[in-house]
């Protein structure tokens, strides 16, 4: 790093670094924050996860959403409809999607994410994902 | 935005690195090189997440796992079920041993619930070798801000309003001294030193701040430097330090290479630049005039104060020592603001302090606790209670300077006053949990060995004195003590006290006294009975078989490595208890509880 000449420097370095702990100091709090898993098992993988995974992470950063933390899991057993992604809002339970791909990202990030209302196509759930 | 969807935290501290946390590292490393997903995950080494017992510790971001006792093993478990398919690993989880849950953020663990950093805020937060870290928690702003909108006069008055006091063990008011330093002329020179010294047995707080956080030193004594009208730092750090040392070294050389050290920081007038001097580990060089000479190349000898450093400390110089816990609560008093460091912990008192607890406890390690939490709360709380079911008896604070609390004293809501009216004192932070086993002439007797070792020599009544409150203390675990020897104990203490020229000597027989005052039964006990009521001095002690539950078995005789139990089959069996080495086998072994400790 080169050298830092005054206060408006450093804080500018700080903000290009935030992201460096950031995953962390979210994580402090993460039941205040809305949790995207999206399943990356074999199939998931082939279905296009990996697209709908940065399609995601693309459409919340550009509408400047900060409280989102992406995960992923492994097949989550719904082979049928992948990908499939689930995402939990804070204080409520996890809602499964099926077949999130193409402009189903934008609509999801804005009315579930954002709005907080239920799409189609949401997979009852009738397992446990989350091991405590 | 950066494809990072994970952290990886492994423990760097020095004791999660003794037990093989830089495999554990490597194995992350190469495991996720292999799954092609070193680019969404990062692995960071943190410093000491000071649940050093469950150690090596590895913790999940963004969901926050917490891994107790992970082994190098255990690394392709961990990338398998949990980075790659989101499924924890149970077995690796912390239990909780009162409901025997297990539990996966460290928040919900008894051990963190009462628990407030501030001193070790990025302790087990951050990778300690990375200033790019530091900064993106606000590292160097607290020093940036205060070189663009603040006096030096300003600065003291902010650390004179926090409330701070001295970590080190005096707990004397940091701005004040800091306001005492400042009125000398520096034209010859001024220094801003940092006592790194940590002679306490048991205790490494320090340790783990210049381990997990080191550039929050290196800012603050900065901030201490700009404040007083100094140009240079000097870290006194002992060599047995080596990980503190490099990582502490590492923060100096990449300050300095960002303009953070050196020459006009950030475009102002102000120049600073911090060396690190290395001790020989001498307890007595932890003492602020010793540590100088230390310095200086001389002796580690203490001389009397005044003059004190702030007067004529390094080379004749104005010189500020402050405690490494000290300077680490600097940094954050001026982010957040003095108003809000005081109103944490005691109206006298402010802030958090770190403890290492340690003994019998369950949950040993590396603590912060608001000032004011009660004993019992750090004890039985965060330390879990007494180890094996056992019974609480004394606790110890305050290291060779400090004394044991009891029962009583339990519900003593900790700062420096408290502490000191309860017969004990802060001290740097050592706390050494006791349980019914443990014997109290002992326990004085071993802090004693450490004093009479450490002592420099220089005075008569520390070097000769606590030499001979150390042999009484020997008659009187060896059961030939006479209560004479309890007067002289108390007497003698109080003459080397008055007497002694360094804090040293002075505190020296604090363990004999409050153990005197606490426990007076037990050393009775010894003295008039020859008995050691907790059972742990072996001279007074002695095993024996009660013929009327003795069936001949011949399992003691077999274990005795001594060979001092004799008898043959189905007759009974007797020990010679002038061959009885007392190592208690035969009691364990007998399954007829035949054999008794008396
Ligand atoms: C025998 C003896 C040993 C000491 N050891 C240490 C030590 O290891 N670390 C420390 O910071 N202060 C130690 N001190 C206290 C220092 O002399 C000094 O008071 C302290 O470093 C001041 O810093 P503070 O005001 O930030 O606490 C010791 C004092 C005595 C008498
Ligand atoms: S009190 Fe002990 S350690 Fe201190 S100067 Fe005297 S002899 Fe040395
Ligand atoms: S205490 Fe040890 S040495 Fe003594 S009799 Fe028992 S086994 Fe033998
Ligand atoms: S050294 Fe790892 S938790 Fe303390
Ligand atoms: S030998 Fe005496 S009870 Fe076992």
């Amino acid at each position: 790093m080169s050298t830092i000449k005054s206060l408006d420097e450093l804080k500018k370095i700080r903000a290009q670094m935030k992201s460096a702990t950031e995953l962390r100091e979210k994580g402090q709090e993460i039941e205040k924050l809305v949790q995207v898993k999206v399943s990356m098992g074999t199939c998931g993988i082939v279905a296009g996860a990996r697209e709908t995974l940065d399609g995601l992470m693309e459409e919340v950063t550009s509408r400047g959403i900060d409280n989102v933390v992406f995960t992923q899991t492994g097949c989550m057993g719904y082979c049928h409809s992948e990908p499939t992604v689930e995402i939990t809002l804070p204080g409520q339970d996890p809602v499964v999607f099926g077949d999130v791909s193409g402009n189903r990202i934008s609509e999801i990030v804005e009315r579930y994410i954002v709005e907080g209302e239920l799409v189609d196509g949401v997979i009852p759930v009738a397992y446990k994902t989350i091991h405590e | 935005m950066t494809d990072v969807k994970m952290h990886v935290l492994v423990c760097g501290g020095t004791g999660c690195m003794s037990s093989k946390s830089q495999e554990i590292i490597d194995n992350f490393r190469r495991c996720l090189e292999e799954r092609r997903m070193d680019q969404e995950v990062k692995v960071i080494v943190s410093g000491c997440f000071g649940f050093c017992e469950k150690g090596p510790i590895v913790k999940i971001a963004p969901d926050n796992t917490f891994y107790v006792q992970v082994t190098p093993e255990d690394v392709e478990e961990i990338v398998e079920e949990h980075i790659v398919k989101g499924r924890k690993v149970p077995r690796l989880l912390y239990v909780d041993p009162k409901t025997s849950e297990h539990i996966s953020d460290s928040k919900h663990m008894d051990f963190y619930k009462k628990q407030m950093r501030v001193a070790l805020r990025n302790c087990g937060f951050i990778d300690p070798e990375n200033i790019d870290e530091y900064i993106a928690r606000d590292g160097y702003m607290a020093l940036g801000t205060i070189l663009e909108t603040l006096t030096p006069a300003e600065v003291i008055d902010k650390v004179k309003s926090s409330g701070l006091r001295g970590r080190g063990g005096g707990g004397f008011p940091t701005g004040l001294k800091w306001e005492f330093a400042s009125r000398y002329s520096s034209e010859q020179g001024k220094y801003v030193i940092c006592n790194a010294d940590e002679g306490d047995p048991g205790a490494f707080m320090d340790r783990s701040i210049l381990e997990g956080d080191p550039h929050s030193i290196v800012e603050a004594m900065s901030i201490c430097g700009y404040a007083i009208g100094a140009d240079k730092g000097l870290v006194y750090i002992r060599a047995e330090y080596p990980l503190a040392v490099k990582r502490l070294r590492g923060a100096i050389e990449s300050a300095r290479s960002t303009g953070l050290l050196g020459k006009n920081i950030l475009g102002s007038e102000f120049s600073f630049d911090i060396d690190i001097r290395y001790g020989a580990g001498a307890f007595v060089c932890g003492e602020e005039t010793a540590l100088i000479h230390s310095m200086e190349g001389e002796r580690g000898e203490p001389t009397s104060k005044p003059p004190f450093p702030a007067e004529k400390g390094f080379w004749g110089k104005p010189s500020n020592v402050n405690n490494v816990e000290t300077f680490a609560n600097v940094p954050a008093i001026f982010l957040k603001g003095p108003d809000w460091f005081s109103s944490i912990g005691t109206e006298k008192s402010p802030g958090t302090k770190v403890f290492a607890l340690a003994g019998k406890v369950n949950n040993v390690g590396l603590v912060e606790v608001p000032m004011g939490t009660t004993l019992r709360e750090v004890i039985f709380d965060i330390g879990g209670g007494i180890r094996g079911g056992k019974r609480f008896k004394a606790v110890q604070t305050g290291g060779p300077s400090g004394g044991c609390l009891t029962e009583q004293d339990l519900d003593t809501p900790i700062d420096f006053d408290n502490l000191l009216a309860a017969g004990s004192m802060m001290g740097s932070g050592g706390m050494i949990v006791m349980d019914e086993t443990d014997c109290m002439p002992a326990v004085a007797k071993f802090y004693l060995e450490f004093t009479v070792e450490e002592s420099c020599g220089k005075c008569t009544p520390c070097r000769v004195g606590n030499k001979r409150l150390l042999e009484i203390l020997e008659k009187i675990t060896e059961g030939k003590g006479t209560p004479e020897d309890l007067k002289t104990l108390k007497d003698l203490s109080g003459v080397i006290k008055d007497t002694s020229l360094c804090g040293l000597g002075q505190t020296a027989p604090n363990p004999i006294l409050s153990t005197l005052d606490k426990f007076w039964d037990e050393y009775v006990a010894h003295v008039e009975e020859r008995r050691c009521p907790s059972g742990k001095c072996r001279k007074l002690i002695s095993y024996r078989i009660d013929p009327d539950l003795c069936r001949g078995c011949t399992m003691c005789a077999r274990k005795c490595p001594a060979d001092a139990i004799s008898g043959s089959i189905k007759e009974i069996h007797v020990i010679d208890q002038d061959r009885c080495v007392k190592c208690g086998a035969c009691m364990d072994t007998c399954k007829f509880g035949a054999i008794s400790k008396i």
